[in-house]
């Protein structure tokens, strides 16, 4: 319970902190603060929370699906599957509408997180890190087919957007297809146990009666779609997907459905954090939250690597 | 009682298991024993409808478990599997909750909660029961496991080397367990186990079945199957048995 009301709290924190600091002055008078409030401010703080609740989602049940913490969407190939069906939809039928842009990216980030799968059946269980590894090698092949395909057809200028999770550019009426990240992470929620389930390993769940292959499929699309829309509306941000699931991991455990909430609120309220920082650090100009978050992860994983939480040894 | 028939189940062109018929029927503990890659867990997990055969037949108590949906496989047959690799930050009670999946999916009653509590009894876990897994000792978290395949509450229990990388103590106290709790009596279970510690088959086992190269040697009651020239032809190696007060021992010999 106290856990709850401490995230409610630095929640409106953070929230109030987002709405006020800016370039703009909101009160300097001279604009109108409402329109500033309404147009540009409130939804990028609703982006920033959405897109991180979203990817850290998203990390658990990658995480879950191949009983491996050490993955996350982006290093299955996830995004990059995303955005090549992005590359694919723009050159096809470039004028298509936002969501059907974004469909045919969650067909892709689908298809490609399944290939991934079929990688890692092949792949030793033995050590943890082999499967990061080959997820890097495996999203790195498609990212350069991304990057080939983007070079041959001059669309460059597409891919540092949909790589580099950033938020200046969000404006009333264009990022709402975020909140789509709102209502599938409710349907995670609601299938928290059975995620649960799926990280206790194929055998272990199959036989306590969990269609394991169905689940599987459920908990897959439902992180095709998180990407797609993350990645078509402000852009992919790396690691949030990684380090979230494993602090919450290590503090309180991997029974979802007491954990999800929890997830999805460390996982948007340190993107809004690294949105703000990036805005203060060189004002006024700003720094992508992306970078912010990468800079303050890797600080965060290294922590998580050496502190020996209580009442545990062993991973 | 399970009724296999003809069972063969091939992988990647090469034969795990090659026509092996057996039935047997409720209660006590049966042992698969046999050299490594014989292909006990292959038949473990056939058992428990989770490989599908190449040819033949697996029957539990009335339905074909290969065709069974996946709720009617989990109210007859509880697995065990090993995986060492899977480290589910969980604690007891969770673990063992989730034992209660087949009857509650997520939504657990009192009666769940109940079996719950007397499956963390049966195996000793109350005091334990609010730790997480990975603060247990090896030893501790396989009785962990143990009590969750207890908790589905299915006729047919099957563990795929539960004993593996325990200690004599922690064997002992979870064969006493199980031992006793497939007595006959009220809520009496079948226990299948894969063992490669023949002292504990010779121990606790009322029923062998002996594999070898994917081909079925022998299966019966331990007492008149489980022989040292059986053993002996099984291993490929000189065993024999000998009784210490009473109680059977494999020796080499």
């Amino acid at each position: 319970m106290k856990l709850y009301v401490l995230a409610a709290i630095s929640l409106a924190l953070l929230v109030g902190a987002s709405c006020v600091i800016g370039v703009a002055n909101l009160s300097g008078g001279d604009l109108d603060t409402q329109m500033v409030l309404i147009v540009s401010r409130l939804p990028r703080t609703f982006a920033a929370l959405l897109a991180g609740a979203g990817l850290a989602l998203a990390g658990v049940v990658v995480q879950m699906s191949v009983q491996n913490r050490l993955v996350e969407p982006g290093l299955v190939g996830t995004p990059e599957s995303a955005m090549l069906g992005l590359m694919l939809i723009t050159l096809i039928a470039p004028s298509s509408a936002l969501l059907v842009k974004m469909s045919v990216a969650a067909v892709a980030a689908l298809i490609g997180t399944f290939g991934f799968l079929w990688l890692a059946r092949h792949v030793p269980r033995r050590d943890p890190i082999l499967l990061p590894l080959v997820g890097l090698i495996y999203s790195g092949i498609i990212g350069a087919a991304v990057l080939w395909l983007a070079w041959t057809t001059d669309l460059l200028q597409y891919i540092v957007v949909w790589q580099s999770g950033e938020f200046s550019g969000v404006l009333q009426g264009r990022y709402e297809l975020l909140w789509i990240v709102a209502f599938v992470s409710i349907l995670l929620w609601m299938t928290a146990d059975r995620i649960t389930l799926l990280g206790l390993g194929e055998d272990t769940a199959r036989s306590l009666g969990l269609n394991f292959r169905q689940t599987l499929l459920l908990g897959l699309t439902l992180v095709a779609i998180i990407v797609a829309v993350v990645v078509v509306s402000v852009g992919s941000i790396p690691f949030v997907g990684l380090v979230v699931p494993n602090v919450i991991s290590r503090l309180r455990g991997d029974n979802l459905r007491q954990n999800l909430p929890i997830v999805a609120w460390l996982g948007g309220s340190m993107v809004l954090a690294c949105d703000i920082i990036g805005r203060l650090i060189r004002f006024p100009y700003e720094i992508p939250a992306g970078t912010v978050f990468a800079v303050i992860g890797a600080a965060l994983f290294l922590w998580l690597l050496h502190a020996s939480p209580r009442r545990s040894h062993g991973a | 009682m399970i009724n296999i028939q003809n069972l063969s189940v091939e992988k990647d062109n090469a034969t795990i298991l090659k026509d092996v018929s057996l039935r047997f029927g409720q209660g006590g503990i049966t042992a698969l024993i046999g050299p490594n890659g014989a292909g006990k867990s292959t038949l473990l997990h056939s058992i428990a409808g989770l490989i599908e055969p190449t040819h033949g037949t697996v029957a539990v108590e009335d339905i074909n478990i290969t065709t069974a949906r996946p709720a009617e496989r989990a109210e007859r047959i509880a697995l065990l599997a090993q995986n060492e690799h899977v480290t589910a930050r969980l604690s007891v009670r969770d673990l063992v909750n989730f034992g209660r999946w087949p009857h509650h999916r997520g939504r657990p009653t009192a009666l769940d909660h109940q079996k719950v509590d007397e499956a963390l009894a049966a195996f000793d876990l109350m005091d334990l029961c609010e730790r997480r897994l990975e603060s247990l000792s090896g030893g501790q978290r396989q009785r962990s496991f143990v009590a969750m395949a207890w908790a589905q509450e299915t006729p047919w229990m099957l563990l795929d080397e539960p004993l593996s990388a325990l200690d004599p103590r922690h064997v002992r106290d979870i064969m006493d367990r199980l031992y006793n709790l497939t007595r006959p009596g009220k809520g009496q279970r079948s226990v299948v186990l894969v063992v490669h510690d023949l002292g504990v088959a010779a121990r606790y086992a009322d029923r062998i079945v002996a594999l070898k190269d994917g081909q079925l040697v022998t299966s019966g009651p331990r007492i008149l199957q489980m022989t040292g020239p059986m053993l002996s032809k099984l291993f490929g190696t000189s065993l024999s048995i000998d009784y210490i007060n009473g109680k059977a021992v494999v020796v080499p010999s």
